[in-house]
């Protein structure tokens, strides 16, 4: 879709004296050749009505095989050409080039797919040969029918936008915003950050988190080319590639953002005199007040009121000893939500991820027994700015004097999630390096398997050994207060099959810390189809491909970085980030995208003005001249989804690239000769 | 309120170990208005033991009564299938469902009745006795019938494996209520305790850990249940299975000495305690047949155990 | 092939209409994950679903298919907002007056499939080749493919009718 200029010609080569067509079987080394028999096919081909040359090669796509298809159009022996291959979303793109480069024009290609469809689907190789002989004849049939085609361009718009504040947003806004582009940084968080910003130290290193996090959060506020938006989020998003108009909202904070200067005075003078509400940021171990800025170092740096619990909105009863407070008169209680709507070229997605519900397995005990505790809760725990400010301690204050971390709660597993959620054995082991290093506990680590597979990861897990974290490899049945025995009395067991002992153990603990997997955000439907991207199966954003375009998506203009993506820690985040800003730089610096080819237009002679196709396109690409009575298609708006024309009555709507004509005869090809 | 009567399937521990339980269920079903039937020349549905030698034989057996409780049903409509041993319960529950999923299991089977001159058409819903007390029937009405209500009396519901495993269809698999929101109807006071449905060695055992196959393992796993419950204060254990009942009962004394913990704990089936509150007759409901049954005659609730005198 | 042969060894031949977004990425995944399914459905790549024109199916089952399958994105994720809606619409019409001809309505399908769901593509085509051969080949006369003189359905309504 996004193709270089080079090598488009605009003039094709004649096809006077009717279509010569070339077919071209790959066997893609033996993924196609090891069922289909491509001698068989290629003799097939020859047979076919203005097949003027059939060959095969073990690989199309590469050099020599696109050379095949270029030396037959130069040398005039061939003006169309069918390649069957692989999928058209792998290849149409490089086979339609290597027909450019052959001097005509690129739309006077079709790709068979009897790789996707055929070689790698059908168990009987005869079988398998059929199909791939009847969709070959589908594609001469089509092909021959084919027009030409002007590729045509749009502008990219300047400007980019980043949806998501945490480390994979920030990365990728400081990149762009370092390269001219004007970006806007939208996080749904009154401060940006991420998760990143609750944990205390990150793996391997054991760096302190907010002291790597927080220089970048502070380069974002300062940096002239970002406008951050917190406490905001997107509500519409319309356009296309190059040109997406986005709406978005802002929420009311009560405060003047450009007055407040974070002195927080107003929180120690709130009418009430200790916090009373569960603290979102504290995972619910510690109570806010309803003025309250999430972390000290919060960017931007300025309060918010909850209007949910604040008694001026409850009551409209309150001295306001906050607005008394305040000596930058900051407060505004009338504020509302506002809206502004920017345009952009392209945009990034860095929408994170949530940690899995541990209540979901109440054979854990997360919230039965008050000592089950989240390994999130525990890192708010460890942080000097937390709950506990730093100390880790029960829920009545006392030290734990064992401590057994479970690992793969959530993950892993037939009735919650399949997948590996990638950085817990990790964080798992961080987690028992500080928990012993802040209590002296003994710490028990209960394992499936160890994954440790980053740079530096498996000498952290050898370090950690060393340190005498003891290692229980079995998935855990489950957590109980029952006592077997007296050295049971007033702990927490943990059960577990030892499988490298071959035995059953019951491990009595103060303190159990479940290692929590990585899901999709709650919202991730509404999000994608806001953006017009999909998601995979398991709620994950999907990517073009999932081993050679891992951060854009089939939207052109979407990009994709960090978790919202699949489970991964902050090296891979990061790297991810700064290849979306990349793949965005790379679109806005060329300036253009070229267009869908396959536009709707209406032919003016047959149109009786029935009007049926202008309501029916969903992006009011249709317009009606009422003293001519015909429809028109705006072929720069259009998007080419053909809806128009398979309702249009008389025919007059027609598609480019997906004709009647060419579909009829594709039809025909597919049935008529096997 | 349900009027209707329930085909009930018995099973063969109803005749024996269980006989409390049949006894107690059918009396308390009568006194609120419906009725359990006895499905007619049922035979046995194989339990856990006979799918252990052959998965296919044993699910005819069990489909056998299935088929028969649709013949002899007076409509066409869905047929609900009582079976109060969780054994029972789940060895028919099982069948029903594969005979429903339709595929070379559910065709031998059908095979299988058809030779009989039986067959098979889905209209089943095999239930637990307790699951329609909750219900259908449902708790208000249980809690019109009480007369004596069993107001300081601590009761450790303890559900076993096969009522919520492994098919979970009227509670919770992890932490059910079922039982104890039966027996707080009647003004008991369920106690919470972590070893609901933790295995009390009965699969294992046929004829408790003294006769059985693995002794020892039963033993200690029965042993487990009672000391915890006895732990946190349960006068009585309440049970759903005659197994598990009898498990839990009749060893006692063997584990008071092996474990050096006195134990005299009564281990009874909860209808029991609903047809007790109910103020139906002792006898009616199998209470003679137990090793001990002990109500506390005392009110209000007092806060540590105190000397429980014979009812 | 003779009627009789063909009639033997039923091999239902079926043309498939893909939306590019959805169904047909997902048959590309069933591909990649090597999933093997019937190879009786061809199919044929439009950009959505609502681009099937109802004269696509008709000229499917007239050059000789037996079955027609289209595959669109779920209600609510078209690529293009309503596409598939306008897929839905039509082909529920289509399905009525197909049957009015004589063309069973299990010939035409509607299947929605997202992206991810390789595996519905590879079941959908097991199924639909299953329920078609159950129904046998359809054979509405076509030069190529039928011998003069074996009529086909519509021929017998129209005896009907006129008789």
């Amino acid at each position: 879709m996004l193709e270089p200029e080079a090598g488009l010609t605009t003039q094709p080569i004649s096809t006077n004296g009717g279509p010569r067509i070339g077919v071209y079987v790959c066997h893609c080394g033996l993924n196609i050749a090891g069922k289909v028999d491509i001698e068989a096919v290629v003799e097939f081909a020859s047979t076919l009505p203005d097949v003027a040359v059939a060959r095969d090669y073990k690989f199309m796509c590469s050099d020599p095989g696109q050379e095949l298809i270029e030396k037959d159009l130069r040398e005039g022996l061939v003006n169309r050409v069918v390649v069957a291959s692989c999928s058209p979303l792998m290849h149409e793109a490089t086979f339609r080039r290597a027909t450019a480069e052959g001097g005509q024009s690129p739309f006077y290609f079709q790709m068979a797919s009897i790789r996707e469809h055929v070689s790698w689907v059908t168990a009987d190789g005869a079988e398998a040969t059929e199909k791939a002989k009847a969709l070959v004849a589908g594609a001469v049939r089509r092909v021959a029918l084919h027009e030409y085609l002007e590729p045509r361009r749009a502008d990219v718009r300047p400007d980019v936008m980043v949806v998501g504040g945490g480390i994979a947003g920030i990365h990728a806004a400081l990149t762009m915003a370092d390269a001219g582009k004007h970006v806007y940084l939208v996080e749904r968080e009154p401060t940006i950050g991420g998760h990143m910003a609750k944990f205390d130290k990150t793996f391997p290193t054991l760096d302190c988190s907010a002291c790597i996090l927080t220089p970048k959060m502070s380069a974002v506020r300062s940096n002239p080319n970002i406008t951050l938006w917190t406490y905001s989020d997107v509500v519409g998003v319309e356009g296309f590639t190059g040109d997406f108009t986005v709406r978005v909202r802002h929420r009311p904070r009560y405060v003047k953002a450009d007055l407040c200067t974070g002195c927080l005075e107003c929180i120690e003078k709130c009418i009430h005199k200790q916090g009373k509400f569960d603290d979102e940021w504290n995972e619910g171990l510690s109570k806010r007040k309803p003025i309250y800025i999430p972390f000290p170092q919060a960017t931007p740096a300025v309060v918010v009121v909850d209007p949910e619990t604040c008694i001026w909105f409850k009551t409209g009863k309150c001295p306001q000893t906050c607005i008394e407070a305040c000596e930058r008169d900051a407060f505004d209680f009338e504020q509302t939500e506002t809206f502004d709507e920017v345009k952009v070229g392209a945009m990034v997605l860095a929408t994170g991820f949530k940690t899995f519900d541990a209540a979901k397995m109440p054979e854990y005990g997360y919230g039965l027994y008050p000592n089950v505790y989240t390994s999130l809760e525990v890192e708010r725990l460890l942080n000097a700015a937390g709950p506990t400010s730093g100390e880790v301690e029960l829920r009545d204050g006392s030290k734990p004097k064992v401590v057994g971390i479970i690992h793969c709660v959530g993950s892993r597993d037939a009735k919650h999630h399949l997948w590996c959620s990638k950085v817990c054995c990790m964080y798992s082991l961080k987690l028992a390096h500080m928990v012993k290093e802040r209590t002296g506990a003994e710490v028990y680590n209960f394992y499936i398997d160890m994954r440790t597979p980053g740079k530096g990861y498996e000498e952290f897990y050898d370090k950690i050994l060393k340190e005498g974290v003891h290692m229980v490899r079995g998935r855990v049945a489950g957590v109980t207060d029952e006592a077997a025995s007296p050295e049971e009395e007033d702990h927490l067991v943990i059960r577990a099959e030892d499988t490298l002992i071959g035995s059953v153990r019951r491990i009595p603990v103060d303190m159990v810390i479940l290692a929590v997997g990585i899901e999709p955000q709650p919202d991730a439907q509404d999000v994608r189809r806001l953006f017009n991207i999909s998601c995979g199966g398991e709620g994950f954003f999907t990517e073009r491909h999932p081993k050679l375009a891992p951060v854009s998506t089939f939207t052109d203009g979407v990009f994709l970085a960090g978790a919202c993506q699949g489970p991964k820690d902050i090296p891979d985040t990061v790297a991810q980030a700064g290849a979306a800003a990349a793949e965005v730089l790379a679109m806005v610096d060329r300036g253009f995208v070229m267009l869908e080819a396959n536009t709707a237009h209406i032919e003016d002679e047959v149109c009786s003005g029935c009007k049926t196709c202008v309501g029916l396109c969903p992006f009011s690409a249709i317009s009606f001249n009422e003293e001519r009575k015909k429809a028109y298609v705006n072929e720069v708006v259009c998007k080419g989804c053909g809806v128009c024309v398979g309702a249009c009555p008389s025919g007059a709507a027609q598609q480019h690239l997906f004709t009647d004509a060419e579909i009829f005869s594709e039809i025909e090809g597919v049935l008529a000769y096997v | 309120m349900s009027t209707q009567r329930y085909v009930y399937y018995p099973g063969c521990s109803a005749t024996g170990v269980g006989r409390g339980f049949t006894e107690s269920l059918d009396a308390v079903f009568e006194h609120l208005g419906t009725g359990l039937d006895e499905l007619e020349d049922w035979n046995c549905c194989g339990a856990t033991a006979w799918p252990s030698v052959d998965e296919d034989q044993a699910f005819a057996l069990s489909a056998r009564n299935l088929a028969l409780a649709e013949d002899r049903a007076p409509d066409d409509g869905p047929v609900d299938v009582l079976a109060s041993c969780t054994g029972c319960y789940r060895a028919l529950l099982k069948a029903e469902h594969v005979l429903n999923e339709a595929g070379p299991k559910a065709e031998k089977i059908g095979g299988a009745l058809e030779a009989i001159g039986l067959d098979y058409e889905g209209r089943t819903r095999v239930r637990h006795p307790i699951d329609i007390l909750l219900n259908e029937i449902g708790l208000d009405r249980i809690r019109e019938a009480v007369v004596r209500p069993l107001t300081g009396l601590k009761v450790a519901c303890y559900y076993g494996c096969l009522l919520v495993r492994p098919f979970a269809t009227f509670d919770d698999q992890h932490n059910p209520t079922s039982m104890d929101r039966l027996v707080a109807a009647v003004g008991a006071e369920p106690i919470d305790w972590p070893l609901k449905t933790r295995c009390c060695g009965g699969s294992c055992y046929c004829g408790g850990p003294v006769i059985g196959a693995m002794p020892e393992a039963t033993m200690q796993l029965s042993y487990a249940l009672l000391r915890e419950a006895t732990k946190r204060g349960a006068d009585m254990i309440a049970t759903i299975c005659p197994l598990c009942q009898f498990n839990l009962e009749g060893f006692q004394g063997r584990m008071s000495k092996r474990f050096g913990r006195p134990l005299d704990v009564p281990s009874v089936f909860v209808s029991q305690i609903l047809g007790i509150a109910m103020g139906i007759d002792e006898k009616r409901l199998g209470i003679q047949r137990l090793l001990r049954w002990q109500l506390p005659d005392r009110e209000p609730v007092p806060a540590e155990g105190g000397v429980h005198a014979r009812a | 092939m003779s009627e009789q042969a063909r009639e033997d060894t039923f091999e239902p031949r079926i043309v498939a209409f893909f939306c590019n977004w959805c169904t047909y990425t997902a048959a590309d995944l069933a591909g990649i994950s090597r999933m093997q399914y019937a190879p009786n459905v061809r199919v044929i790549r439009l950009m959505c679903s609502g681009r099937v024109d109802p004269q696509f199916v008709l000229a499917a089952f007239r050059n000789g298919a037996d079955g027609v399958l289209i595959g669109g994105c779920h209600p609510g994720d078209c690529h293009y907002q309503e596409g598939n809606y306008n897929a839905l619409r039509r082909i529920e019409l289509l399905k009525q007056t197909l049957v009015g001809f004589g063309i069973e309505e299990d010939r035409l399908r509607l299947e929605w499939i997202s992206a991810s769901e390789g595996d519905r593509v590879q079941k959908v085509c097991n199924e639909m080749t299953e329920r078609i051969r159950a129904l046998g080949p359809l054979r509405l006369t076509t030069p190529s493919r039928v011998e003069a003189g074996a009529p086909g359905p519509a021929h017998e309504l129209v005896e009907q009718v006129t008789s």
